[in-house]
């Protein structure tokens, strides 16, 4: 199953209409479209506007590649699973986020095993005819770094970091 | 500190945020944790400790803000945690704010999704907040020593991937 998710925020309709087209064109149904309220026509696809994060997790599971925004929730959770990831990412100018960080989130992610960034709508729908060979990288951890934690830790319990 | 488990509330919007949040979760070990977010479908992840639901809000819109502001005040008010962590962001903000004023120690995790500049609440946190941790090298300074910090600087201390 392909999952295509836009995030809780604001519809994505620049992600969602390619991936359907891409999908009928192609002969592909088994994709779910978490949507965000959409105007596209997705009759012949599973789809819903929101999804429960606890639904959302086993959709995950479930997904064999996901396509999306640069939303960091999502992407983490394809990271901890190994999945394979397309992203669109939402573009300030065109009124689809509020600044440009989902471009400097992609960039800085860009190279990662199993993360593909479609930079415009041009490249998306090549990069979907490519969806079949896209592997996952391996999966991360579900805690963050060590150094993080050790960070917080100090901070939390009111111990000075150790030097060095 | 004067007690043996910091009571800490740890704060942050549905989503990315609290995806981030979550993955700090081994730094609570040995503290009592209340964990608040704005979806209350997160309960069901949430099984070391207390969980409370806070209204979201978001710059635009200023009444709901304003509910947020309050509702999150009454909370921390009601608490008296000894430490405040979020990972964004408006409750978590106002979190820290609130929690500034009735002396807990304060630290803002910037999201990881700001890589390129600071969040908005970000830089308002950094004004008030202990500690202000980017997730990015580019844009704070290596974390010092405790005592050597100026709570006023952005610094660096890890990721959560």
């Amino acid at each position: 199953m392909i999952l295509v998710t836009v995030g809780s925020q604001l519809p994505f309709d620049r992600l969602i209409a390619p991936v359907a087209a891409w999908g009928r064109a192609r002969g592909v149904k088994d994709i779910f479209f978490q949507h965000g309220g959409t105007t596209v026509n997705l009759t012949g696809f599973n789809h819903a506007a929101f999804i429960p994060p606890d639904e959302f997790g086993r959709l995950l599971d479930r997904a064999t590649v996901v396509i999306t925004h640069v939303g960091m929730g999502t992407i983490l959770g394809c990271l901890e699973r190994g999945k394979p990831i397309l992203v669109l990412p939402r573009k300030a100018s065109l009124g689809e986020t509020r600044n440009e960080h989902q471009s400097a989130s992609a960039r800085s992610l860009e190279g990662r095993p199993g993360f593909v960034v479609a930079w415009n709508d041009r490249e998306l729908p090549v990069l979907l005819d490519r969806l079949d060979s896209m592997q996952g990288g391996e999966r991360i951890s579900s805690d963050a770094s060590p150094e993080l934690l050790t960070a917080v830790r100090a901070f939390v319990h009111g111990t000075r970091l150790p030097r060095g | 500190m004067s007690k043996q488990r910091p009571r800490v509330l740890a704060i942050a919007s549905k989503g990315g945020h609290w995806t981030e949040l979550r993955r700090i979760r081994p730094a609570f070990n040995g503290c009592e944790v209340i964990w608040a977010c704005t979806d209350a479908s997160i309960r069901s992840e949430v099984q070391d400790g207390r969980f409370i639901i806070v209204p979201d809000a978001n710059r635009w819109q200023k009444l709901r803000l304003l509910v947020c502001a309050c509702k999150v005040a009454i909370l921390v008010l009601r608490l008296r945690p000894d430490v405040i962590v979020s990972t964004g962001a408006a409750p978590g903000y106002f979190a820290l704010r609130f929690g500034s004023f009735i002396g807990a120690r304060t630290l803002w995790l910037d999201s990881i999704a700001n890589a390129e500049e600071l969040s908005l609440s970000g830089v308002q946190a950094s004004r008030f907040a202990d500690l202000t941790l980017t997730q990015w090298t580019e844009l704070g300074v290596a974390l010092p020593p405790r005592t050597e910090r100026d709570s006023r600087k952005v610094y660096y201390g890890g990721a959560v991937v």
